[in-house]
Protein backbone atom coordinates (compact mmCIF):
# COMPACT_ATOMS: atom_id res chain seq x y z
CA UNK A 1 0.00 0.00 0.00
CA UNK A 2 0.86 3.33 -0.65
CA UNK A 3 1.70 5.47 2.17
CA UNK A 4 0.74 8.74 2.73
CA UNK A 5 3.92 11.01 0.80
CA UNK A 6 6.25 12.33 3.58
CA UNK A 7 3.82 13.05 6.18
CA UNK A 8 6.73 14.03 8.49
CA UNK A 9 7.75 16.66 6.23
CA UNK A 10 3.91 17.74 5.48
CA UNK A 11 3.75 18.06 9.78
CA UNK A 12 6.70 19.90 9.78
CA UNK A 13 6.40 22.66 7.27
CA UNK A 14 2.71 23.08 8.83
CA UNK A 15 4.08 23.54 12.67
CA UNK A 16 5.92 26.59 11.26
CA UNK A 17 3.11 28.17 9.17
CA UNK A 18 0.47 27.46 11.97
CA UNK A 19 3.15 29.62 14.26
CA UNK A 20 2.60 32.57 11.98
CA UNK A 21 -0.91 32.42 10.92
CA UNK A 22 -2.31 33.44 14.55
CA UNK A 23 -2.25 37.13 14.47
CA UNK A 24 -4.59 37.21 11.51
CA UNK A 25 -7.12 34.44 12.15
CA UNK A 26 -9.97 36.90 13.41
CA UNK A 27 -11.03 39.20 10.27
CA UNK A 28 -11.56 36.02 7.80
CA UNK A 29 -13.32 36.05 4.79
CA UNK A 30 -15.66 32.89 4.53
CA UNK A 31 -16.88 31.35 1.47
CA UNK A 32 -19.61 29.18 2.40
CA UNK A 33 -21.03 26.45 -0.30
CA UNK A 34 -24.49 24.58 0.41
CA UNK A 35 -23.49 20.84 0.42
CA UNK A 36 -26.90 19.29 0.77
CA UNK A 37 -28.63 16.95 -2.29
CA UNK A 38 -29.59 19.73 -4.08
CA UNK A 39 -26.14 21.26 -4.39
CA UNK A 40 -23.90 18.44 -4.79
CA UNK A 41 -26.72 17.34 -7.58
CA UNK A 42 -25.82 20.09 -9.44
CA UNK A 43 -21.93 20.14 -9.30
CA UNK A 44 -21.02 21.83 -5.63
CA UNK A 45 -18.42 19.15 -5.07
CA UNK A 46 -15.96 20.47 -7.64
CA UNK A 47 -17.02 24.08 -7.16
CA UNK A 48 -15.85 23.63 -3.57
CA UNK A 49 -12.55 22.26 -4.80
CA UNK A 50 -12.27 25.27 -7.43
CA UNK A 51 -12.38 27.93 -4.43
CA UNK A 52 -10.31 25.89 -1.87
CA UNK A 53 -7.68 25.45 -4.27
CA UNK A 54 -7.88 28.79 -5.99
CA UNK A 55 -7.27 29.97 -2.32
CA UNK A 56 -4.65 28.03 -1.80
CA UNK A 57 -2.52 28.85 -4.71
CA UNK A 58 -2.62 32.77 -4.15
CA UNK A 59 -2.16 32.03 -0.49
CA UNK A 60 -4.85 33.49 0.52
CA UNK A 61 -4.55 32.22 4.68
CA UNK A 62 -7.01 33.97 5.70
CA UNK A 63 -9.79 33.16 3.66
CA UNK A 64 -11.74 29.79 4.81
CA UNK A 65 -13.88 27.86 2.32
CA UNK A 66 -16.49 25.82 4.35
CA UNK A 67 -19.83 24.21 3.75
CA UNK A 68 -23.60 24.34 4.96
CA UNK A 69 -26.67 22.87 4.23
CA UNK A 70 -29.65 23.49 1.64
CA UNK A 71 -29.94 27.31 1.13
CA UNK A 72 -33.29 27.29 0.13
CA UNK A 73 -32.96 27.62 -3.21
CA UNK A 74 -32.48 24.46 -4.87
CA UNK A 75 -33.00 25.31 -8.71
CA UNK A 76 -29.89 28.31 -8.17
CA UNK A 77 -27.37 25.35 -6.88
CA UNK A 78 -24.34 25.39 -6.62
CA UNK A 79 -24.76 28.51 -4.38
CA UNK A 80 -21.97 30.36 -2.72
CA UNK A 81 -22.08 33.02 -0.02
CA UNK A 82 -18.99 35.13 0.55
CA UNK A 83 -18.64 36.95 3.93
CA UNK A 84 -16.05 40.18 3.78
CA UNK A 85 -15.60 41.78 6.75
CA UNK A 86 -17.59 44.91 6.14
CA UNK A 87 -18.93 44.05 3.64
CA UNK A 88 -22.19 43.21 2.82
CA UNK A 89 -22.57 39.13 1.94
CA UNK A 90 -22.42 38.22 -1.74
CA UNK A 91 -24.93 35.35 -2.49
CA UNK A 92 -23.57 33.64 -5.84
CA UNK A 93 -25.90 31.03 -7.87
CA UNK A 94 -25.77 28.60 -10.53
CA UNK A 95 -21.68 28.46 -10.07
CA UNK A 96 -19.09 25.94 -11.64
CA UNK A 97 -15.48 25.70 -10.81
CA UNK A 98 -14.18 28.66 -13.47
CA UNK A 99 -17.10 30.55 -11.70
CA UNK A 100 -15.70 29.91 -8.57
CA UNK A 101 -11.81 30.81 -9.64
CA UNK A 102 -13.38 34.45 -10.96
CA UNK A 103 -14.82 35.13 -7.58
CA UNK A 104 -11.49 34.53 -5.60
CA UNK A 105 -9.16 36.92 -8.01
CA UNK A 106 -11.60 39.42 -9.15
CA UNK A 107 -13.77 39.60 -5.58
CA UNK A 108 -11.97 38.53 -3.15
CA UNK A 109 -9.04 39.84 -4.41
CA UNK A 110 -9.67 43.13 -6.29
CA UNK A 111 -12.84 43.44 -4.36
CA UNK A 112 -15.11 43.72 -7.95
CA UNK A 113 -18.34 41.57 -7.25
CA UNK A 114 -18.59 38.88 -10.55
CA UNK A 115 -22.31 40.31 -11.32
CA UNK A 116 -23.01 37.68 -13.75
CA UNK A 117 -23.21 35.13 -10.85
CA UNK A 118 -24.78 37.19 -8.11
CA UNK A 119 -28.64 35.82 -7.00
CA UNK A 120 -30.43 38.98 -8.11
CA UNK A 121 -29.74 39.23 -11.62
CA UNK A 122 -32.04 36.25 -11.87
CA UNK B 1 -26.32 12.08 -9.41
CA UNK B 2 -23.76 11.78 -12.15
CA UNK B 3 -21.27 9.64 -9.70
CA UNK B 4 -21.49 7.13 -6.85
CA UNK B 5 -19.20 9.20 -5.05
CA UNK B 6 -21.49 11.81 -4.92
CA UNK B 7 -24.15 9.64 -3.68
CA UNK B 8 -21.88 9.00 -0.36
CA UNK B 9 -20.99 12.57 -0.49
CA UNK B 10 -24.95 12.98 0.64
CA UNK B 11 -25.54 9.90 2.49
CA UNK B 12 -22.18 10.73 4.56
CA UNK B 13 -24.07 14.23 5.39
CA UNK B 14 -26.82 12.79 6.73
CA UNK B 15 -24.40 10.77 9.10
CA UNK B 16 -22.84 14.30 9.90
CA UNK B 17 -26.29 16.01 10.16
CA UNK B 18 -27.42 13.13 12.89
CA UNK B 19 -24.29 13.78 14.80
CA UNK B 20 -22.41 10.51 14.35
CA UNK B 21 -18.75 10.29 15.54
CA UNK B 22 -17.64 7.49 13.55
CA UNK B 23 -18.76 7.17 9.99
CA UNK B 24 -18.06 4.00 8.17
CA UNK B 25 -17.93 3.81 4.12
CA UNK B 26 -17.83 -0.18 2.95
CA UNK B 27 -17.52 -0.16 -0.86
CA UNK B 28 -16.65 -3.66 -1.73
CA UNK B 29 -16.86 -4.53 -5.92
CA UNK B 30 -17.35 -8.51 -6.46
CA UNK B 31 -16.18 -8.79 -10.35
CA UNK B 32 -17.20 -12.11 -9.68
CA UNK B 33 -20.82 -11.70 -9.00
CA UNK B 34 -20.73 -8.34 -10.87
CA UNK B 35 -22.18 -6.44 -7.92
CA UNK B 36 -20.55 -3.35 -6.12
CA UNK B 37 -21.68 -2.52 -2.67
CA UNK B 38 -22.09 0.88 -0.60
CA UNK B 39 -22.62 0.45 2.83
CA UNK B 40 -22.56 3.65 5.14
CA UNK B 41 -22.34 3.09 8.94
CA UNK B 42 -22.86 5.66 11.51
CA UNK B 43 -23.27 5.70 15.37
CA UNK B 44 -25.55 9.13 15.15
CA UNK B 45 -28.97 9.70 16.96
CA UNK B 46 -30.32 7.29 14.57
CA UNK B 47 -34.40 7.31 13.18
CA UNK B 48 -37.98 6.21 14.66
CA UNK B 49 -39.44 3.82 13.25
CA UNK B 50 -42.25 5.85 11.65
CA UNK B 51 -39.32 8.05 10.06
CA UNK B 52 -37.98 5.17 8.75
CA UNK B 53 -40.79 3.87 7.10
CA UNK B 54 -41.01 7.38 5.45
CA UNK B 55 -37.57 7.92 3.85
CA UNK B 56 -37.79 4.62 2.18
CA UNK B 57 -40.58 5.26 0.03
CA UNK B 58 -39.76 7.54 -2.85
CA UNK B 59 -43.48 8.40 -3.82
CA UNK B 60 -43.93 9.74 -0.55
CA UNK B 61 -41.12 12.16 -0.33
CA UNK B 62 -41.60 15.41 -1.06
CA UNK B 63 -38.92 18.75 -0.69
CA UNK B 64 -42.20 20.25 1.51
CA UNK B 65 -42.26 17.20 3.79
CA UNK B 66 -40.80 17.92 7.01
CA UNK B 67 -38.09 15.53 7.86
CA UNK B 68 -37.96 13.91 4.39
CA UNK B 69 -35.57 14.77 2.09
CA UNK B 70 -34.23 13.61 -1.47
CA UNK B 71 -31.23 12.03 -0.76
CA UNK B 72 -32.29 8.45 0.45
CA UNK B 73 -34.52 8.35 -2.74
CA UNK B 74 -32.08 9.20 -4.89
CA UNK B 75 -29.60 6.44 -3.80
CA UNK B 76 -32.20 4.21 -3.70
CA UNK B 77 -33.26 4.43 -7.18
CA UNK B 78 -29.77 4.12 -8.71
CA UNK B 79 -29.03 1.03 -7.12
CA UNK B 80 -32.62 -0.23 -8.42
CA UNK B 81 -32.24 1.21 -11.55
CA UNK B 82 -28.95 -0.78 -12.43
CA UNK B 83 -30.51 -3.92 -11.52
CA UNK B 84 -29.51 -3.98 -7.33
CA UNK B 85 -31.10 -3.21 -3.86
CA UNK B 86 -31.13 -0.62 -1.26
CA UNK B 87 -31.62 -1.06 2.33
CA UNK B 88 -32.11 1.31 5.63
CA UNK B 89 -31.53 0.02 9.15
CA UNK B 90 -31.86 2.35 11.92
CA UNK B 91 -32.41 2.32 15.44
CA UNK B 92 -32.74 5.45 17.70
CA UNK B 93 -30.25 6.30 19.52
CA UNK B 94 -27.75 3.55 18.48
CA UNK B 95 -27.23 4.52 14.60
CA UNK B 96 -28.12 3.97 10.97
CA UNK B 97 -27.08 1.35 8.13
CA UNK B 98 -27.64 2.83 4.67
CA UNK B 99 -26.83 0.11 1.82
CA UNK B 100 -27.30 -0.06 -1.64
CA UNK B 101 -25.72 -2.46 -4.41
CA UNK B 102 -25.45 -1.98 -8.20
CA UNK B 103 -24.64 -4.01 -11.05
CA UNK B 104 -21.06 -3.15 -12.24
CA UNK B 105 -21.96 -4.00 -15.83
CA UNK B 106 -25.58 -2.00 -15.93
CA UNK B 107 -25.02 0.60 -18.28
CA UNK B 108 -27.49 2.55 -16.12
CA UNK B 109 -25.37 2.41 -13.03
CA UNK B 110 -23.15 5.23 -12.80
CA UNK B 111 -19.74 5.91 -12.05
CA UNK B 112 -18.05 5.37 -8.80
CA UNK B 113 -16.13 8.73 -9.32
CA UNK B 114 -13.70 10.36 -7.37
CA UNK B 115 -13.84 9.13 -4.01
CA UNK B 116 -10.77 11.26 -2.88
CA UNK B 117 -12.77 14.14 -3.50
CA UNK B 118 -15.85 13.48 -1.46
CA UNK B 119 -13.21 12.10 1.54
CA UNK B 120 -11.62 15.49 0.93
CA UNK B 121 -14.22 17.44 1.49
CA UNK B 122 -16.25 15.58 4.37
CA UNK B 123 -12.78 16.02 6.26
CA UNK B 124 -12.80 19.53 5.46
CA UNK B 125 -16.39 19.80 6.51
CA UNK B 126 -16.19 17.78 9.91
CA UNK B 127 -12.69 17.98 10.88
CA UNK B 128 -13.48 16.36 14.97
CA UNK B 129 -15.54 13.54 13.42
CA UNK B 130 -13.77 10.10 12.40
CA UNK B 131 -14.36 8.41 9.03
CA UNK B 132 -13.05 4.68 7.98
CA UNK B 133 -13.34 3.84 4.38
CA UNK B 134 -12.96 0.05 3.45
CA UNK B 135 -12.03 -0.59 -0.37
CA UNK B 136 -12.56 -4.16 -1.66
CA UNK B 137 -11.96 -5.57 -4.93
CA UNK B 138 -12.87 -9.41 -5.81
CA UNK B 139 -11.75 -10.92 -8.76
CA UNK B 140 -11.24 -14.44 -10.02
CA UNK B 141 -7.74 -14.16 -8.42
CA UNK B 142 -8.52 -12.87 -5.05
CA UNK B 143 -9.13 -10.09 -2.73
CA UNK B 144 -7.51 -6.75 -2.69
CA UNK B 145 -8.31 -3.48 -0.35
CA UNK B 146 -7.41 -0.59 0.98
CA UNK B 147 -8.64 0.91 4.22
CA UNK B 148 -8.28 4.13 5.25
CA UNK B 149 -8.82 5.63 8.79
CA UNK B 150 -8.56 9.02 9.88
CA UNK B 151 -8.06 8.01 13.95
CA UNK B 152 -4.78 6.49 12.64
CA UNK B 153 -3.85 9.65 10.04
CA UNK B 154 -4.36 12.31 13.56
CA UNK B 155 -2.30 9.97 15.41
CA UNK B 156 0.58 10.69 12.61
CA UNK B 157 -0.49 14.25 12.60
CA UNK B 158 0.10 15.21 16.08
CA UNK B 159 -1.30 18.57 17.17
CA UNK B 160 -1.62 19.51 13.10
CA UNK B 161 -5.59 20.06 12.20
CA UNK B 162 -6.12 17.49 9.76
CA UNK B 163 -8.47 20.42 7.65
CA UNK B 164 -5.08 22.23 6.48
CA UNK B 165 -5.25 22.47 2.66
CA UNK B 166 -1.61 20.77 2.55
CA UNK B 167 -3.06 17.49 4.71
CA UNK B 168 -5.66 17.66 2.68
CA UNK B 169 -4.05 17.62 -0.42
CA UNK B 170 -2.09 14.88 0.36
CA UNK B 171 -4.64 12.75 1.88
CA UNK B 172 -6.72 12.78 -1.35
CA UNK B 173 -3.47 11.95 -3.61
CA UNK B 174 -3.15 8.77 -1.13
CA UNK B 175 -6.74 7.65 -1.53
CA UNK B 176 -6.40 8.43 -5.05
CA UNK B 177 -3.06 6.42 -5.78
CA UNK B 178 -4.26 3.39 -3.41
CA UNK B 179 -7.66 3.05 -5.32
CA UNK B 180 -5.98 2.96 -8.83
CA UNK B 181 -3.84 0.36 -7.36
CA UNK B 182 -6.48 -1.75 -6.00
CA UNK B 183 -8.40 -1.64 -9.11
CA UNK B 184 -5.44 -3.21 -10.80
CA UNK B 185 -6.77 -1.43 -14.25
CA UNK B 186 -10.07 -2.53 -14.09
CA UNK B 187 -12.71 0.71 -13.97
CA UNK B 188 -15.72 1.15 -11.47
N1 LIG C 1 -27.90 8.57 8.97
C1 LIG C 1 -29.02 9.10 9.46
N2 LIG C 1 -29.22 9.22 10.79
C2 LIG C 1 -30.36 9.76 11.28
N3 LIG C 1 -31.36 10.23 10.51
C3 LIG C 1 -31.22 10.16 9.19
C4 LIG C 1 -30.06 9.58 8.58
N4 LIG C 1 -30.20 9.63 7.24
C5 LIG C 1 -31.40 10.20 7.01
N5 LIG C 1 -32.02 10.53 8.17
C6 LIG C 1 -33.33 11.16 8.30
O1 LIG C 1 -34.03 10.94 7.11
C7 LIG C 1 -34.39 12.20 6.53
C8 LIG C 1 -34.34 12.08 5.03
O2 LIG C 1 -33.00 11.97 4.55
P1 LIG C 1 -32.69 12.41 3.07
O3 LIG C 1 -31.22 12.35 2.86
O4 LIG C 1 -33.52 11.61 2.14
O5 LIG C 1 -33.18 13.91 2.99
P2 LIG C 1 -32.63 15.20 3.79
O6 LIG C 1 -31.26 14.94 4.28
O7 LIG C 1 -33.65 15.60 4.79
O8 LIG C 1 -32.61 16.31 2.69
P3 LIG C 1 -31.69 16.31 1.39
O9 LIG C 1 -30.88 15.05 1.44
O10 LIG C 1 -32.65 16.35 0.24
O11 LIG C 1 -30.83 17.51 1.46
C9 LIG C 1 -33.42 13.20 7.12
O12 LIG C 1 -33.97 14.50 7.15
C10 LIG C 1 -33.24 12.64 8.52
O13 LIG C 1 -34.30 13.02 9.37
MG1 LIG D 1 -29.79 14.02 2.96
Amino acid sequence: MKSIADINAIREKMQKVLGTRDAQDDADTRIVIGMATCGIAAGARPVFTAFLEEAAKRNLGNVKVTQSGCLGMCKFEPMAQVYIPGKEVVTYVKLDAEAAKRIVSEHIVNGNVVAEYTLDIE
Amino acid sequence: MRELSLHILDIVQNSIKAEADLIIIDIEADFTADRLSVTVTDDGMGMSKELLEKVTDPFTTTRKTRNVGMGLPLFKMAAEASGGEFDISSKEGMGTVVKASFGISSIDRVPLGELEETMGILLMGSPDRDFIMNYQIRTQSGLKEFNFDTREIKEELDDIPIDEYEIISSIKTYIKENIKETNGGLVL
